[in-house]
C-alpha cells in the first residue's frame, strides 16, 4: 500500500490522533504559561529567589524525557497526569527565562516615568511591564510549545494517544507508512505553531516599539 | 513654595555626596533651574523632591508640607514629571498616554477626554490626527510635547523637568523652548528644570541654581548670574560672551521705542509732509486703518504729489515682538538696516528698535550691576 492510499483510508484515525495530540499540548502549554509567567516575575523582582529558580528550571532540561516519566511512575502512575507534568516541566525553562529577561530588559526610563507620575506597583506591572515584555514571553511561548510538541509524540509511551501512538505502532509493526505519518503529522503541527506565533510575536513588538 | 533644607544624599558606598547640605528656596510661579555638569548632583537633587530617590538627610517641603511624610504615591500624582522624551510609553498611544495619570485618578471616562484634548490642543497636537497614534510615529518634537502634555495632564501645581527638550535638534528645542516660555506665562507652575546647558538655563529659568559636586554655587536671577559670577566655576560655564547672552534676556517689546512718524495708507503727500514739518527726515512707516503694518515711503519719495498707495515699499527688517533683542540684532546685522520694526503675531506694528538702543541696553544693563 501507497503512502498516500494509506493517508485516505486511515484518515478517521489520523485526525483523532492529531486533535489529542494538540488538546495535550495545548493543556501542557496553558499550564506552563501560568506557571512559569509567575515564576518568571518572582524571579524578576526578587533577586535571590530568582538564584534558586533560574538555574533549577536549567537543571530540568537535562533530564531525559522519558528517564523524567519513569521518575514521575513511582508518584503519579502513567496517564495523563504524567505526560501533563513532563510537558510542563520541560516548558518552564523558555517561559520561565524569557519573562524574567522581558522584564528586566525594560528600559529603566519607562519604569521611572511610570514612577514619577504615581503610578502603584500593581499598575506597572500590569499596564506597563508585562505588555512591554510580552513580545518576549511570546517568543518563549514559541520556543517551548514547539519543542513539546516533539516531546508529546514521546508520551504516547505512557498511553496517552496523540501522533505518538502512530510512531510506537509503526515501529512495533514495521510500518513505514504509520512511522511516516506520525512524523510528517508532527513536523506539521510544529511548522504551522511556530509560525503562528511567530506572527503573534510580531505583531506585539510593532505594538511595543 | 518649595523649600530645600540641608538637603543631603549619600548613595550606598559612595564616600562622596552626591548632593551636600543644599539649601534652595523656590517661590510659587517661578521656574529654577538647575544647571552644572554632570554628576554634580542636580538630577539627584530632583528625584529627591518627588521621592524618586531618599535623602539622607534634610527636609523638602512644599507648601509647608514635608514631602517625606506624604504618601508617595499622592505626592507624585501632584507633582508633574517630564523626562526626556524615551519617556512616552511605546505600547499605548498617544491619547492613552496623556491619560496615564487621570485614569489612575479614576476620572470619568468624559472628563479624561476633555482633559487629553485640551492639552492636545494646547500643545498644538491635532487630536482628531494624533490621538490614536503611537509615540513612535511621532518627530522628537512632537514626542516632546506629548511628554510635557502628560504631565500637565492632573494639573499639577508644581512640575519638575529633567533635561526635557534634550534629545532634539537644536532648532526645534530653541521652538519648544519658546512655546513652553508662552505656557508658562499663562500657567503660571512652579517648575524645577535640569539641564547641563547654560545657554537653556538662562532662557527658561527665572532663577538658576548652579551646582557643583553636590553643592549650590550661586542661586541668582539669569541676570544676576551673567552680570556677578560668583567665581571663576561660573564664568566658565556662562563662557565669554556674557554681554551677548544678556541681550538674549531682554525680549525686544522691553525695548522698542514708537517711530517718529507712522502715516496711514489713506494720507496723502501733502498730509505727511504738513505732519512731518522741519523735523528730522528718515523713513516713514504706513499702516492702514487696523495698525497692520503696510511697509514705509522713503523720505525722498515725498517730492512726489497725490496718493502714496503706489509708493510704498515692503519693510525687510521685521521682528516679532518677542524676539529676543540678540536675534533682533542679528536680524539687522544680516539685513544690513540700524532700525527694525516690531510687529505682533498679526503683523499689527508695535514699535521699532535702532542700533543704538541696543547698544544703550547693554550699557545700561552693566552699569546697574556694576
Amino acid at each position: 500500500m501507497g503512502f498516500i492510499e494509506f493517508l485516505f483510508t486511515r484518515n478517521q484515525m489520523v485526525l483523532r490522533l492529531l486533535l489529542e495530540h494538540i488538546w495535550l499540548v495545548l493543556f501542557a502549554i496553558i499550564i506552563a504559561i501560568i506557571v512559569g509567567v509567575f515564576l518568571g516575575l518572582i524571579s524578576a523582582y526578587y533577586p535571590i529567589i530568582s538564584k534558586i529558580i533560574l538555574p533549577f528550571t536549567q537543571i530540568t532540561m537535562t533530564v531525559p524525557s522519558i528517564a523524567l516519566m519513569g521518575i514521575l511512575i513511582p508518584l503519579v502512575g502513567i496517564g495523563m497526569i504524567n505526560a501533563i507534568i513532563c510537558l510542563v516541566v520541560y516548558s518552564l525553562l523558555s517561559i520561565v527565562r524569557n519573562t524574567y529577561t522581558g522584564i528586566k530588559e525594560i528600559p529603566e526610563e519607562y519604569i521611572e516615568a511610570a514612577r514619577g507620575m504615581g503610578m502603584t506597583k500593581r499598575w506597572i506591572l500590569f499596564k506597563i511591564k508585562l505588555p512591554l515584555a510580552l513580545p518576549v514571553i511570546i517568543a518563549g511561548v514559541r520556543t517551548s510549545i514547539v519543542m513539546i510538541i516533539g516531546i508529546g509524540a514521546i508520551m504516547s509511551y505512557i498511553g496517552v494517544g496523540g501522533l505518538g501512538d502512530l510512531i510506537f505502532r509503526g515501529i512495533a509493526r514495521t510500518s513505514r507508512n504509520m512511522i511516516l505519518t506520525g512524523a510528517i503529522f508532527v513536523s506539521i503541527l510544529s511548522i504551522v505553531t511556530d509560525f503562528f506565533f511567530g506572527k503573534l510575536e510580531n505583531y506585539f513588538v510593532k505594538k511595543t516599539s | 513654595m518649595i523649600r530645600i533644607k540641608n538637603l543631603t544624599k549619600i548613595y550606598p558606598g559612595a564616600e562622596i555626596p552626591a548632593v551636600d547640605n543644599l539649601n534652595l528656596e523656590i517661590g510659587e510661579g517661578e521656574t529654577c533651574v538647575l544647571v552644572g555638569p554632570s554628576g554634580c548632583g542636580k538630577t539627584t537633587t530632583l528625584k529627591m523632591i518627588n521621592k524618586l530617590i531618599i535623602p539622607t538627610e534634610g527636609t523638602i517641603l512644599i507648601d509647608g508640607e514635608n514631602v517625606l511624610k506624604v504618601d508617595p504615591i499622592e505626592l507624585r500624582r501632584n507633582i508633574g514629571y517630564v523626562i526626556q522624551e524615551i519617556g512616552l510609553f511605546p505600547h499605548m498611544t498617544i491619547f492613552e498616554n496623556i491619560a496615564t495619570v487621570s485614569n489612575e485618578l479614576n476620572w470619568p471616562k468624559d472628563k479624561i477626554k476633555d482633559r487629553v484634548y485640551e492639552l492636545m490642543e494646547l500643545m498644538d497636537l491635532d487630536p482628531e490626527i494624533y490621538r490614536n497614534r503611537r509615540p513612535s510615529d511621532l518627530s522628537g518634537g512632537q514626542r516632546q510635547r506629548v511628554g510635557v502634555a502628560r504631565a500637565m495632564a492632573a494639573n499639577p501645581p508644581v512640575m519638575l523637568m529633567d533635561e526635557p527638550f534634550g534629545a532634539v535638534d537644536p532648532i526645534t528645542r530653541g521652538r519648544l523652548q519658546d512655546e513652553f516660555l508662552n505656557l508658562q506665562e499663562k500657567l503660571k507652575k512652579t517648575i524645577i528644570f535640569v539641564t547641563h546647558d547654560i545657554n537653556e538655563a538662562l532662557k527658561m529659568g527665572t532663577k538658576i541654581a548652579v551646582m557643583r559636586g553636590g553643592k549650590l554655587v550661586q542661586y541668582t536671577s539669569p541676570d544676576g548670574l551673567l552680570a556677578q559670577p560668583e567665581n571663576e566655576f561660573v564664568e566658565d560655564l556662562i563662557g565669554g560672551d556674557s554681554t551677548l547672552k544678556r541681550l538674549h534676556l531682554v525680549l525686544a517689546k522691553e525695548v522698542m521705542k514708537n517711530p517718529l512718524y507712522v502715516a496711514r495708507d489713506s494720507d496723502s503727500i501733502a498730509d505727511i509732509k504738513a505732519k512731518i514739518g522741519d523735523k528730522p527726515k528718515s523713513k516713514i512707516y504706513v499702516t492702514d486703518s487696523e495698525n497692520t503694518l503696510m511697509g514705509y515711503l522713503p523720505y525722498a519719495q515725498l517730492k512726489r504729489e497725490g496718493s502714496i498707495n503706489s509708493l510704498i515699499q515692503p519693510v525687510k527688517a521685521k521682528i516679532a515682538d518677542y524676539t529676543r533683542l540678540s536675534e533682533a540684532l542679528s536680524e539687522m546685522l544680516s539685513v544690513g538696516n540700524s532700525m527694525i520694526c516690531v510687529v505682533d503675531d498679526d503683523n499689527n506694528f508695535k514699535g521699532v528698535i535702532s542700533l543704538q538702543d541696543i547698544l544703550d541696553t547693554a550699557k545700561s544693563e552693566s552699569e546697574i550691576h556694576s
